[in-house]
């Protein structure tokens, strides 16, 4: 029965279609939405452009996404205290042994810090407090429920 | 058999993806030793090798499978290419590009996300090709009479989801998903997901059609079985891409469904070992004793990396292992071990069905010992990674200068087997790229001894 088949496999991927189309849609709007977060400033928006225009990610990761050359930045702004953005600022500007000084100007390191500190409000990573349940999952203290 | 013009372009497109292995490794090697000593090559920063390396190894995944469909369609499946100027156009503008990436890389000009490191602008050219791609590859094989086998759906599949990596990888350009670091980060790989999803569909679809071409018979492209590993492909490909963002608190419904779907594949898992003692015998017979045994290195990677890929995707083991270089052995054990030896099976296969009479194309010591240079360097190459990545994912002190010191001299062990895994690859493309070259312009006298039966 062909035709059945093809009726089918119609419905097997007219429903594939119509999910795939909701699910997207709830991952751009609900399943994304983190209430906590931060606003972005201008700063931290043009920071971005900064980490990206120097390619900061070939070596750095955020919520360990990236290369692994160099440490994960997520919460770098923090790890240092209330010393963080100048440290930040020093690694950035002159660079250490291992990381190579890029040769961002002035402003452009005062923009990629304060994406930094930014980034630093989203969230912990790697989860400090978390509960791992007998099914495997893993419950963590910036998840939005 | 001289190849006719218009299936020159296929051909084309699988030599310059050899090349562009050929050159992506070279830099990989080079990033390799930088991620050990940053002064090396200090001129050449790592943020160029990096991703010069990732684009040039991709676009190898990509070109072979593109020109092998160039290729099969009007050659083998006698489905006249709806437009073979469509498919020269797709190639040149490739080619063009291409460089016009390459040359973004070395000047330093970026658009520094993560796999899409060149200026946005580039993918403009490359979005509008894959458009023709995908409407001539659609004309072309609505020719076909009857239900499609699965590798016209998979095939096809590709090309859409590629489609949508694309659309999707660009999203962060608007302020709504650049200005909330959640939303960016997870729309970034479902994106990914897509992109590795679509490569996938390409190169198993490859495999399959290979796989049913050298055994005579339809039957892995026709049956019941191989529909449902193509759905359950396709529902992972769709649903899964979650298990990388575990860590980014989205939404926990959202990552939850990731990790069942993901599970999923334990079905793949268990038919491939439930088919292994058949699928061995197969690839007893030689008449394709080259594709045989790229297809063969192929399935016990699959196994490998499938097995690395379950254990990755339980959140609880996630936690640990993301962020380091086991998700690194994950990826290049994925593209090395089973797209590359798959794709390297597609060359072969058509090596030897254009060039019958030359008894290098079946079998040949030199391929053979590229092959096995190759294998026992990713396997090398594959272990460190995992031993690093531990190393990394265990280490719970603050300092990251000493946890790398700890892990140094795994990814010692790694850069040097990065060296001969590239040189016994660079063996096999060698000889590919000239048997491919001799299907192009055909020699006619060259007729010599077997060395290897
Ligand atoms: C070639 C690789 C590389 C590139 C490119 C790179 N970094 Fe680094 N970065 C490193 C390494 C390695 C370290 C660790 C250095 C050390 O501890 O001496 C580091 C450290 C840092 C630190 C301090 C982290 C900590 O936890 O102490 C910050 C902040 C930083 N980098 C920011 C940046 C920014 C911003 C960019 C882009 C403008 C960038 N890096 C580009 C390799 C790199």
């Amino acid at each position: 029965m062909p035709g059945d088949q093809r009726i089918n496999n119609r419905l097997v991927f007219g429903t594939l279609f119509v999910s795939f189309i909701f699910y997207s849609a709830y991952v751009y709007t609900a399943g994304t939405e983190a209430a906590h977060l931060p606003q972005m400033s201008e700063e931290a928006s043009r920071g971005q452009h900064v980490f990206q225009k120097y390619n900061c990610v070939a070596c750095h990761q955020f919520y360990g996404l990236g290369g692994y050359m160099g440490p994960d930045l997520t919460n770098v702004i923090s790890k240092y205290g209330a010393a963080g953005e100048t440290v930040a600022a020093t690694f950035i500007a002159s660079g250490t042994a291992t990381m190579p000084n890029l040769g961002l100007d002035p402003t452009e390191v005062q923009d990629v810090v304060a994406y930094l500190s930014f980034v630093n409000q989203t969230g912990t990573y790697p989860p400090k407090n978390y509960e791992v349940t007998w099914y495997g999952t893993v419950r963590q203290e910036d998840d939005p429920q | 058999m001289i190849a006719r013009d218009r299936d020159l372009v296929g051909l084309n497109f699988i030599r310059l993806g050899m090349l562009s292995l050929g050159v992506g490794m070279f830099f990989g090697v080079i990033g390799g030793f930088q991620f050990l000593f940053p002064e090396f090559l200090r001129e050449l920063l790592f943020t160029k090798t990096r991703p010069i390396h990732v684009s040039m190894v991709v676009s190898w995944i990509f070109l072979v499978a593109i020109g092998g469909i160039y290729f099969y369609l009007p050659r083998q499946q006698k489905l006249k290419l709806w437009s073979p100027n469509a498919a020269r156009i797709h190639f040149w503008v490739f080619i063009v590009t291409g460089l016009a990436i390459l040359f973004s890389y070395l000047t330093g000009q970026f658009g520094g996300r993560e796999y899409f490191e060149f200026p946005a602008a580039l993918s403009i050219p490359i979005f509008l090709t894959w458009i023709l791609f995908g409407v001539n590859y659609f004309n072309t094989v609505r020719q076909q009479k009857g239900p499609w086998p699965v590798y016209y759906w998979m095939w096809g599949t590709g090309v859409v989801f590629f489609f949508i990596t694309f659309c999707e990888a660009y999203l962060w350009l608007i302020p709504y998903f650049r200005e909330s670091m959640v939303r960016e980060i997870i729309v970034q790989w479902k994106s990914y997901g897509a992109l590795t999803g679509s490569w996938n569909m390409l190169v198993y679809g490859t495999a399959i059609y290979v796989a049913t071409r050298i055994a005579g018979n339809q039957d892995a492209a026709r049956s019941k079985m191989a529909y449902s590993l193509y759905f359950l492909g396709l529902f992972n490909l769709i649903f899964g891409w979650a298990h990388h963002t575990y860590l980014v608190p989205s939404q926990t419904w959202i990552r939850l469904f990731a990790y069942a779907v993901s599970m999923t594949e334990l079905f793949i898992l268990g038919k491939i070992l439930w088919d292994w003692r058949s699928s061995l015998s197969e690839y007893q017979k030689n008449r394709h004793c080259n594709a045989y045994r790229f297809m063969f290195a192929a399935d016990i990677w699959v196994f490998i990396n499938l097995v690395l890929a379950l254990i990755i995707s339980v959140p609880a083991f996630n936690l640990i292992t993301h962020g380091t270089h086991i998700t690194v052995a994950h990826a290049m054990g994925s593209t090395i071990g089973i797209n590359s030896m798959i794709l390297l099976s597609s060359v072969f296969y058509i090596i030897r069905e254009e060039l019958p009479q030359n008894v290098h194309a079946s079998c040949s010591k030199q391929v053979m010992t590229g092959f096995w240079v190759a294998n026992i360097s990713l396997a090398v190459f594959f272990l460190a990674l995992v031993m690093a990545g531990l190393g990394r994912g265990l280490y719970d002190g603050a300092s990251f200068q000493e946890m790398a010191t700890q892990i140094r001299p795994f990814m010692m062990v790694f850069a040097v087997s990065g060296i001969t895994l590239m040189l016994g690859f660079w063996v096999v493309l060698w000889n590919a790229f000239r048997l491919i070259g001799e299907i192009i312009t055909p020699v006619s006298s060259e007729q010599t001894q077997p060395e290897l039966a």
